[in-house]
């Protein structure tokens, strides 16, 4: 299987060499990290040549890399007080509209869409990564023309992260409500969301109203550096140095 | 006589057909469509949004309600996907166990589309046929988790518990005396597996009942041979994965190809169509129901021989039993470490894909190490399904729209998740 997934990866770096920024094997799954530039003539190529036959797009996924290892809670260090406390407002989860953003450690650009590809003839998958150039306005080319799944998933990333794709036949909103504002899965908009509807009994009609729930959650948000979660290899590796 | 032009018909949101809330903008000309609009997402949850402010395990209840007529299989996807980046694997028998109730949740969901899709289109009786067979499948969803629907039942590590020697039994009620109750309760007297077994071996009876009623009814067949034809080329470029895909002549399963937990180990076979119609598909899924059966059959055989644990012994993910929790220091801090904050992944991601009853589920999770995920994507098999209605729906009759939303086998929570 590793073998199999290893030509793989050699395969795709030796035909697309200058469009990969990198080529990933882990956990059984190829990762391929492309350039904007390049990606409707290699997707065209990961399509039709005969090495690798991904004749369907299995899924599209927009990713925001704004809060990447933002957490609620230190829990490495600790002052002469004792730990922190876990209630620091950082993440999407805890804070209000017009409150700050969160803004993380995540060097590098902050829009990225995730393929899923799979390819029937050959029984293999392939994960092409592509990041968009233009954090303000992140614009990719469209990829309908090349598997008509994309339409519904290339909407989907719209209405969710505002990633706009260039060449989109019919680019609407469609998960989310009629004249909704904002792009709810960015990092930067609240769980609670802007606005609540209800119904209005002095004007006898539905009314929309900034929220009035407060954002709670329960458990903060944690990265554990701890021993629990050290690698056994690494471990070993370690004592042997 | 007056110009006859296009003209726009809204079918839904509230349209017993709509299978929950679909609504569909349809542009017509006399009773031929010409354009298929669906509207979706009125049953939008966040429920991806949601999960990134949640521990991983408390997100195991919101799986349940995506698709809420194949419940336990969401689940599947998603404990599949966390257990890829821990790097861990449940034991044999909790694979067995699952693998058994997923296939009970194929029956389950092939009954409930078989009831509706007919309903729909016309034939009441096959609807009161498959509750009656649905009641007892639900009843093993009882015997094993405490709910008929949202189980919360598998975890990442196995599932939460062994399989019960005990069936729930009816009570006598105002509308139930004595002698109906102890009638239901004669079935219900052995273990789980008992039951079950009995009911493998009345079921594939129960299938030929629904055959009867409609294979080679003449009515049914009017309404779905060569409706919504598909081609595989068309099939493959549109994302359509399951009993869709296979029902156009593509043969592609992943409990076969790309097997998953003990898959490889049963013997059982893949249906496919021939011309991609609504006939086909119908013919294809009532197939999987009679091969689901097989495969419980093979799992009920296991899991008689073989005791063992269900869960891992990994307590850094999986809770310890609550007897040691009661004397054993180490478990309590465990008990407490794992419910107050759970556990963090490593960082990376994965891609779990699994043979759901409607298609390829996938969950795709990021993670940059917390105990949260970072950002969940949970490919649900209908919304493809639904991409392609514009395409399968051009140039028929308005009554055959309700046929192949019938055929998608649509339901909205794992559209809109």
């Amino acid at each position: 299987m590793n073998d199999r997934l290893q030509t793989l990866a050699d395969s795709l770096e030796h035909r697309f060499g200058n469009a990969l920024s990198n080529c990933v094997v882990a956990r059984g799954e190829v990762t391929i990290t492309l350039d904007a530039a390049h990606l409707l003539e290699t997707c065209t190529a990961l399509r039709d040549e005969d090495g690798f036959k991904f004749e369907m797009l299995v899924d599209l996924a927009g990713v925001d890399y704004q809060a990447y290892g933002v957490t609620e809670w230190n829990a490495d260090e600790a002052t002469a007080e004792g730990f922190s406390r876990g209630v620091q407002e950082s993440t999407s989860g805890r804070f209000r509209f017009a409150d700050a953003p969160v803004v993380g450690t995540h060097t590098g650009l902050r829009f990225a869409v995730v393929y899923h590809l799979l390819s029937i003839t050959r029984n293999q998958r392939l994960r092409v990564k592509i990041f968009c150039e233009d954090d303000d306005l992140p614009l990719l080319d469209s990829v309908v023309g090349i598997w008509s799944s994309a339409n519904w998933y290339e909407r989907e990333a719209f209405d969710l992260f505002g990633i706009i794709f260039k060449g989109h036949p019919d680019l609407r909103r469609i998960l989310t409500d009629y004249g909704f504002i904002g792009h709810p899965f960015r990092k930067d908009f609240p769980l609670v969301g802007h606005v609540e509807m209800r119904y209005d009994p002095e004007q006898g009609r539905v009314i929309y109203q900034p929220v009035t729930i407060e954002p709670r959650v329960l458990v903060p948000k944690t990265i554990r550096h701890d021993h629990r979660y050290i690698d056994d290899t690494v471990e070993s590796e370690a004592s042997d140095a | 006589m007056p110009e006859i032009r296009n003209y726009t018909l809204n079918f839904g949101p509230q349209h017993p057909a709509a299978h929950g809330v679909l609504r569909m903008v349809l542009e017509m000309d006399g009773e031929v469509i010409q354009r298929a609009d669906p509207h979706i997402g009125l049953l939008h949850r966040g429920t991806e949004k949601l999960a990134e402010s949640k521990p991983y395990s408390q997100s195991i209840g919101y799986m349940d309600r995506l698709d809420y007529v194949s419940m336990m299989c969401n689940e599947h996807g998603y404990v599949l996907a966390i257990e890829k980046l821990l790097g861990i694997e449940a034991p044999v028998r909790a694979q067995y166990i699952r693998v058994m109730f997923d296939e009970i949740t194929r029956i389950l969901n092939h009954l409930l589309w078989l009831g509706a899709h007919a309903i729909d289109i016309g034939a009441m009786t096959v609807f009161l046929y498959a509750f009656r067979e649905r009641e007892d499948l639900m009843d093993c969803y009882e015997a094993v988790s405490g709910a008929r629907l949202h189980a919360t039942y598998y975890r990442p590590g196995g599932v939460h518990r062994d399989l019960p020697d005990t069936m729930p039994q009816y009570e006598t009620s105002r509308w139930r005396g004595q002698k109906d109750v102890d009638r239901l309760n004669e079935i219900r007297q052995g273990s789980m597996l008992d039951f079950l077994e009995d009911f493998s071996r009345r079921f594939p009876g129960c299938v030929d009942q629904y055959e009867t009623l409609l294979t080679d009814n003449r009515i049914w067949k009017q309404r779905t041979v060569s409706i919504g034809v598909v081609t595989p080329e068309r099939a493959m470029q549109l994302g359509f994965s399951g009993p869709m895909l296979r029902g156009s002549g593509v043969e592609w399963d992943l409990r076969k190809k790309q097997p998953y937990e003990v898959y490889d180990r049963m013997d059982f076979d893949i249906p496919v169509g021939v011309t991609g119609d609504s006939y086909d598909r119908y013919l294809v899924r009532i197939e999987e129901m009679r091969q689901s059966n097989e495969i419980i059959k093979q799992c009920i055989k296991w899991l008689r021989d073989n005791p063992g644990p269900v869960m891992l012994d990994n307590h850094k993910v999986t809770p310890p039993k609550r007897e040691e929790m009661k004397a054993d220091m180490e478990s309590l801090i465990h008990h407490f470490k794992l419910f107050t904050e759970g556990y963090c992944l490593p960082e990376g991601e994965a891609y779990a894909g699994i043979e759901h009853p409607k298609g390829e589920f996938g969950t795709y999770i990021i993670s940059d190490g917390a105990n949260k995920p970072y950002r969940l994507k949970i490919r649900a098999p209908g919304f493809a399904h639904l991409s392609a209605m514009n395409e399968m729906a051009c140039g028929h009759m308005l009554a055959d729209v309700v046929a192949i939303i019938g055929t998608q086998d649509i339901v909205f929570g794992d559209v809109d998740r």
